[in-house]
C-alpha cells in the first residue's frame, strides 16, 4: 500500500513537471516579455524623440531634386539601418489577430520607431561628417527571417534609411 | 557610409549634385552573401523574446552593404567612372539563414 501511494505520488510531481514545462514556461515568458518589452519600447521612443528634438532645423527631405537655392559644394550617399524585433508577448498577440484578421496595432509601433530610428542614424551620419543637409531620402523594409506562426522564430525587420547628403557652399545663395 | 575609395562619389540621385555628367559607363553592381554567425544568432534569439534592436544583425548587415557598395564602387573604377550614381539597394534572404545584399548604380564621369 504503502509503495503504491510512493509512486503515485511520484508520477504526480512528473505530471506537474511536464504542466509547468508545457503551460507555465510559456506562460512566464510572456509575462516577462509583456513587461520587458513595453519598458524597451518606452525607453527606445524616449531616446528617439530626444535625438529628433537635437536634430530640429536639420533639413532631410524627399525631393530628388534639389531646391534651387542649395548651393552645394560636395556630397555623398549616406545610410542608417536597423533589425528589430518583436516581443514574444506582442507575436503571440499578432498571431491571433491574424486568426481573425484587421488592424495588428502591436505591429505598428514596431515599424514606426525602426523607420525613426533609421533616419536618425543616417541624419546623425551626415551631421557627423559635417554635412550640411539630406535630399532624396529613401526608406526600405526588409523582412529578415521567417516568423513561424506560433511566434516562434526571428521576427526581424530591418529599416534601411539612405539618401544623399550636401555640404552647402553657401547656405541659401 | 565609410567607403574608403573616396576618389568616387556616391549618390542615390540621377546626377551628381553641382556637377555635371559627361560620359555614361553603364550599370554597375556589387552583391555579397552572407550567413548568420552561430553565437549572434543565439543571442539574438534570446533578444527575441523581449524585442527591440538585434545589434548583431544590424551590424551584419551594415558591414555587408558596405561590402557591396565597396564592390559595385572596385567595378566602376575598373571602367574609369568617377562617381556613381542613382544606386539602390536590395536584400534577399536566399534561406533560413543567409541573406543576400545587393547594391547597383550607374557608373558616370563628372566634371
Amino acid at each position: 500500500m504503502a509503495l503504491r501511494s510512493e509512486s503515485h505520488d511520484m508520477e504526480g510531481t512528473v505530471e506537474n513537471v511536464n504542466l509547468f514545462f508545457n503551460y507555465g514556461l510559456p506562460l512566464l515568458l510572456l509575462v516577462a516579455a509583456y513587461f520587458i518589452g513595453s519598458f524597451i519600447e518606452k525607453r527606445h521612443f524616449a531616446s528617439i524623440r530626444k535625438r529628433e528634438d537635437k536634430l530640429h532645423g536639420y533639413p532631410v527631405v524627399s525631393f530628388d531634386t534639389m531646391p534651387d537655392d542649395w548651393q552645394v559644394s560636395s556630397s555623398d550617399m549616406v545610410t542608417g539601418s536597423i533589425v528589430i524585433s518583436l516581443d514574444y508577448f506582442k507575436r503571440v498577440i499578432a498571431g491571433l489577430r491574424g486568426l481573425i484578421g484587421g488592424r495588428i496595432k502591436t505591429y505598428e509601433p514596431l515599424l514606426e520607431r525602426a523607420r525613426r530610428e533609421a533616419l536618425l542614424r543616417m541624419t546623425e551620419s551626415a551631421r557627423e561628417q559635417g554635412y550640411d543637409a539630406v535630399f532624396n531620402v529613401r526608406l526600405e523594409t526588409s523582412r529578415l527571417a521567417n516568423a513561424a506562426r506560433d511566434g516562434k522564430g526571428t521576427a526581424g525587420v530591418e529599416m534601411l534609411a539612405f539618401g544623399t547628403a550636401v555640404k552647402f557652399a553657401s547656405r541659401f545663395g | 557610409m565609410d567607403v574608403s575609395n573616396s576618389s568616387i562619389v556616391i549618390s542615390n540621385t540621377e546626377s551628381i549634385p553641382g556637377r555635371n555628367i559627361v560620359e555614361f559607363y553603364g550599370v554597375v553592381t556589387g552583391n555579397t552573401v552572407r550567413a548568420k554567425h552561430v553565437g549572434r544568432d543565439i543571442m539574438a534569439g534570446l533578444k527575441n523574446i523581449v524585442g527591440g534592436e538585434l545589434r548583431g544583425y544590424t551590424e551584419l548587415l551594415q558591414d555587408s552593404r558596405n561590402e557591396a557598395t565597396d564592390r559595385m564602387v572596385e567595378q566602376a573604377k575598373s571602367m574609369g567612372a568617377n562617381a556613381v550614381v542613382n544606386v539602390r539597394f536590395a536584400t534577399s534572404s536566399i534561406s533560413q539563414g543567409a541573406a543576400e545584399l545587393f547594391a547597383y548604380g550607374t557608373a558616370v564621369r563628372v566634371a
